[in-house]
């Protein structure tokens, strides 16, 4: 987006603040799993609404097409048969960016300015400033990112940051047929889910609850799942995501560290050669055998 | 450029070998400015070096693999100069009387010193490492072969490995500009008597036969 945004609270690979004079109310949207029909009609909602188009693919077996998300399918209903819980259940959840309070994807990348945080939760990619490395896609718990191989930037939701900062809903969100997908301020969508949890609860759903992970920090687009003890029921939800140790690490104590000790290494040799100083050869030394 | 003739000279890297040292200096060099641009944002500027951002992205990895092949035939021909003995021990736990210049209080130093064998072996560790754990995260040719625990793996460790690489590195250019003399070995190919007697004595008693 080229618009100026005042209400950034975060940018990958930066390290003074960004514009965040304006603070703007955190979003949410919930999927409520057990209301999804599985229609798809969010999928092609954000295909339109983002003029991007998925190459025809091929039947594998399954209702899921495409199979994965790629660069042009930022959204994709997954479809899970299971009978974990005594019963043949056919699980549908709708995959797609989580919009992390804290965004792996961020932490990782490497390109100033090429993914940022909004004060209302949004995380987006800005692709103008994508170096194509891929290091997102190792940050994100969640597998989501896609790198283009059209033109080797990697692309995600953007929870339509364009249409919510002018007051509209995601396309997704209008396109719901079975009102499964709702959207609003994070404080009202936990108390919608809350309702939707105490209702499923009353009707046997005894596991039923919101998905929100405070490993990541919470997540601007959350879950109601029948089966919340079993997240990873739903194709591979993870059970308690957080940014992985390893990349905790890396772009966390190691980076400013490891750019200080070779700072230092370099200064230390400079002040070794004003104090010490250089081992010279000395003329008699020359002259001695020679 | 020989100095067979000059009687106070004495040769200690042949041309090319001279050559595939700068090719291994040069490609080095880009690598790691490529590479900290990638790593702190303060340095994210040396991607300006070549040809912005993209650019820096999609060629990093390519310079690697000419540095590693360049490496490895400079690794091939010094190996069996740079096995530590018993000596080099003692030079180690000398290391104060080596940075105050006291080299008199040193053991005899063959062709390379203690420091100078650490240091390739250093570098024997390091860029078989930083070519392995490269590829592994080579976008968007080898990167979606493997499995997403081994990429996060293999980019602290390629970070890592750099990091020992370059302060490694760092210490090797110090040496050669606070060793007078040391310059010219690698520039012109030779070196002077005094240079040998005095920083290399065993070295030098080899090849002048006794002299
Ligand atoms: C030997 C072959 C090498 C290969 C195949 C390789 C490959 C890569 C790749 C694929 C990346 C990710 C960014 C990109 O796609 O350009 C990267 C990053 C990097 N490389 Fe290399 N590289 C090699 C050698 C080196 C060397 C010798 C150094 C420096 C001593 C180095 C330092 C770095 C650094 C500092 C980063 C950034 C890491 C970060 O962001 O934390 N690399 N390398
Ligand atoms: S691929 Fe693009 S968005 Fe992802 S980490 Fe690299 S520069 Fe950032
Ligand atoms: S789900 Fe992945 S891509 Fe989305 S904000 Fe979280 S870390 Fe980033």
């Amino acid at each position: 987006m080229a618009l100026q945004s005042l209400d950034i609270v975060r940018r990958s690979a930066t390290t003074t603040p960004s514009p965040q004079q304006r603070q703007t109310t955190e979003v949410a949207k919930l999927i409520d799993v057990t209301k999804c029909i599985g229609c798809k009609a969010c999928q092609s909602a954000c295909q339109e609404w983002n003029d991007l188009r998925e190459e025809v693919g091929i039947n594998e077996g399954s209702y899921q097409n495409p199979h994965d998300l790629t660069a042009n399918s930022w959204t994709l209903m997954r479809f899970t048969e299971t009978e974990e819980n005594g019963t043949l259940e056919w699980l549908i959840r709708k995959d797609g960016c989580m919009h992390c309070a804290d965004p792996g994807c961020l932490k990782a990348c490497p390109s100033p300015g090429a993914i940022i945080q909004y004060s209302n939760g949004i995380v987006d990619f800005h692709e103008e400033n994508c170096i194509g490395c891929g290091y997102c896609i190792a940050g994100c718990p969640f597998d989501i990112p896609r790198l283009s191989p059209k033109d080797g930037k990697a692309y995600k939701c953007t929870l339509c940051s364009d249409r919510v900062s002018v007051g509209l809903e995601p396309a997704c969100i209008k396109s719901c047929p079975t009102q499964a997908l709702v959207f609003g301020s994070k404080e009202d969508m936990i108390e919608h889910a809350n309702e939707r949890i105490a209702d499923l609860k009353e009707r046997g759903f005894e596991n039923a609850g919101l998905y929100d992970p405070p490993g990541v920090g919470g997540t601007h687009v959350m879950y109601v799942l029948h089966h919340a003890d079993k997240p990873q029921l739903y194709d591979g939800l993870p059970q308690s995501p957080r940014i992985s140790g390893l990349v905790g690490l890396w772009k966390g104590i190691f980076k400013p560290l490891a750019t200080a000790a070779l700072a230092l290494t370099a200064l230390a040799g400079f002040f070794h050669y004003v104090t010490v100083g250089p081992n010279e050869t000395g003329e008699d030394e020359e002259e001695e055998k020679a | 450029m020989s100095n067979d003739r000059n009687p106070s000279r004495i040769e200690r890297y042949s041309p090319a070998e001279r050559l595939n040292h700068w090719i291994t200096a040069l490609t080095f060099l880009l690598l790691s400015c490529s590479g900290l641009a990638l790593f702190h944002p303060a340095l994210f500027w040396f991607t300006q070096f070549f040809g912005g951002p993209t650019w820096t992205r999609i060629l990093h990895p390519y310079i690697g693999v000419v540095m590693f092949a360049s490496f490895g035939a400079l690794a091939f021909k010094f190996w069996h100069h740079n096995l530590l003995t018993r000596n080099d021990i003692v030079w180690l736990r000398r290391i104060a009387d080596v940075v105050r210049n006291r080299e008199d209080r040193l053991p005899e130093v063959d062709r390379y010193n203690a420091g100078q064998k650490m240091l390739f072996w250093t570098m024997i560790a390091t860029i078989p490492a930083l070519l392995l754990t490269g590829i592994v995260i080579w976008r968007p040719w080898f990167a979606p072969y493997f499995d997403i625990g081994v990429i996060r793996l293999a980019l602290l460790l390629h970070a890592f490995c750099a990091f020992i690489m370059i302060a490694g590195i760092i210490v090797h250019v110090y040496a050669a500009l606070w060793i007078k003399g040391t310059i010219g070995a690698m520039v012109r190919g030779s070196v002077s008597r005094a240079w040998a007697r005095k920083h290399h004595p065993g070295w030098y008693r080899r090849v002048t036969g006794g002299g």
